[in-house]
């Protein structure tokens, strides 16, 4: 059960305030996606989640517990770009997560726990459609294919969370639809909740149990750093839905 | 007729104009040493091939008669095993510090500013300190390539540590990498590649540190050689070792692109 909260919550940096006053409660296995204007907050919000920005004024909980102040397996990510390591290969990109958990001073696996995450990777290489990829480095990939790996890297660690700033921004929209199939599938199947960032209306409804705007309430023409935005609509959408 | 940046010669021409400069080097040396030897049979300035030739044979393969040794090969091992054991300590030194000063913040606060003023003594001013403080032998001439080059290694490595992308950096600790394997498994093996091209951008300056400290101060090596044979005027000897010297600097720095290439295939190759 993961269960995020968050109370009167500002964000501001050196006066400058991003987000102001935001409060929101999100369940278990919700997929919320986040949409607004650029530079109102969105990846500030997805960055507090993350754990490398921390909120200046109230709370902000996930299952009670203050955010933690550095990235860790519980949360993961999929940014736009430049999540993938170029020295491995497919597959010791996939297999990089389960060797770190497992193996403290080496990071390597070997004998028979290897061929047992080999086996799970192979598994995962499957279900998002990069079978026959395995071998090949990122930069010999499609920008499409090297989204596909980078979900599944983050998922293959079973993260309560998974958030995406923005992971089909630079695709073309035929692929963005495969790739709006296979988030909810691997959502379906781990049973995480989501939170994404998003320029796109229409994905957003597509593909989120909860779709948050943020925008600012308050403009202030003398001096636009004085207000920050926060969540003006908060839309519950239709229960869980199952992948098309 | 298209424009001159678009046409490209191919490949074989591209093979012969790139030797082009070379043949015309040799042929305007041949063609001015002989106009000198018709005028003095006995100028040393642009000796003849022949006497070129003469000169390489005695060095690389008859033994000297004082020493007993076939020079060529004594000074070029001896100069090697110095350029290499620097190039190596610098090598060593240069991931560990680089590495660490890019991903530690705190050692970087410590440290950065220092390396910067280190890298900024110039190597030669130092070497009659090291004369003076650990002596005329090896050490002295081994410091003095480490003193030059390793600070530059140290800088350049800790820059590209820096230089790679937070994204990747985020996306490792998400996947539950502490410091220690975040820096075996993401950044060290990316940073090989990047040594290997510090260590290319070095070898002329390594060169540069070895012969001047052998120019000073030695019993052998190349430096030392054509320091020696320049009291005679010996254009015969010193013309062979600077070429010697460069083929040898050039096979060096074309196995360190080989090996890039062979070792590393993830990484775009860089010239």
């Amino acid at each position: 059960m993961t269960q995020v909260t968050v109370e009167h919550m500002w964000k501001d940096f050196a006066g400058q305030v991003v987000l102001e006053n935001v409060n929101l409660h999100v369940n278990d296995h919700e997929f919320v996606t986040i949409i607004g204007a650029s530079g109102c907050g969105k990846t500030t919000f997805l960055k507090m989640l993350l754990g490398i920005e921390a909120p200046s004024r109230g709370s902000f909980l996930i299952d009670g517990e203050p955010l933690p102040t550095e990235p860790g397996p519980d949360r993961g990510i999929v940014f736009q770009r430049y999540s993938l390591f170029p020295h491995l290969n497919v597959l010791d990109n996939l297999l990089l997560g389960l060797e770190l958990r497992q193996s403290r001073w080496l990071g390597r696996l070997f004998g028979g726990r290897r061929r047992r995450a080999v086996d799970k990777a192979h598994e995962l290489l499957e279900a998002v459609g990069l079978k026959g990829a395995a071998d090949k480095y990122p930069a010999q990939l499609s920008g499409g294919m090297q989204q596909r790996l980078s979900i599944a890297q983050s998922v293959i660690c079973e993260p309560k969370i998974l958030l995406l700033d923005e992971p089909f921004g630079a695709l073309d929209p035929g692929i963005t639809k495969d790739m709006h199939t296979l988030i909810l599938k691997l959502w379906n199947m781990n049973k995480m909740t989501i939170f994404m960032v998003t320029h796109d209306l229409q994905e957003s409804f597509a593909l989120g149990t909860r779709v948050l705007v943020f925008d600012k309430v308050r403009v202030d023409p003398q001096s636009p750093e004085a207000f920050g935005a926060t969540i003006t609509f908060n839309i519950p959408l239709k229960g869980h839905r199952a992948p098309r | 007729m298209r424009r001159l940046i678009n046409q490209q010669p191919g490949r074989g021409a591209a093979l012969l104009l790139s030797l082009l400069p070379f043949i015309l080097g040799v042929c305007a040396y041949v063609y001015y040493s002989h106009a000198r030897q018709i005028e003095n049979p006995e100028d040393k300035l642009l000796p003849s091939p022949t006497t070129i030739a003469a000169t390489v044979h005695q060095y690389a393969f008859e033994e000297d008669e004082r020493t007993g040794e076939r020079l060529l090969w004594v000074d070029t091992q001896a100069s090697l095993q110095r350029l290499l054991t620097a190039l190596a300590l610098s090598a060593a030194a240069g991931l560990m510090l680089g590495l660490a000063i890019g991903v530690l913040p705190y050692l970087r606060a410590t440290l950065a500013p220092f390396v910067a003023a280190l890298s900024l003594i110039p190597p030669l001013a130092m070497l009659p300190i090291l004369f003076i403080v650990v002596g005329l032998g090896e050490a002295a001439k081994i410091t003095l390539i480490v003193i030059g080059v390793a600070p530059l290694i140290v800088r350049d490595l800790a820059m590209r540590t820096a230089e790679l992308p937070n994204e990747q950096i985020i996306k490792a600790q998400t996947l539950g990498a502490s410091t220690w394997q975040l820096v075996i498994r993401v950044v060290l093996p990316q940073m090989w590649p990047r040594l290997i091209d510090a260590l290319r951008l070095s070898l002329g300056s390594a060169w540069l540190f070895l012969i001047a400290a052998e120019a000073i101060a030695s019993t052998e090596g190349l430096g030392y050689r054509i320091f020696l044979v320049r009291r005679y005027l010996a254009m015969d000897v010193i013309l062979p070792y600077v070429a010697w010297i460069t083929l040898l600097a050039f096979t060096m720095d074309w196995l360190l692109r080989v090996l890039r290439a062979k070792a590393f295939p993830w990484a775009t190759p860089a010239g």
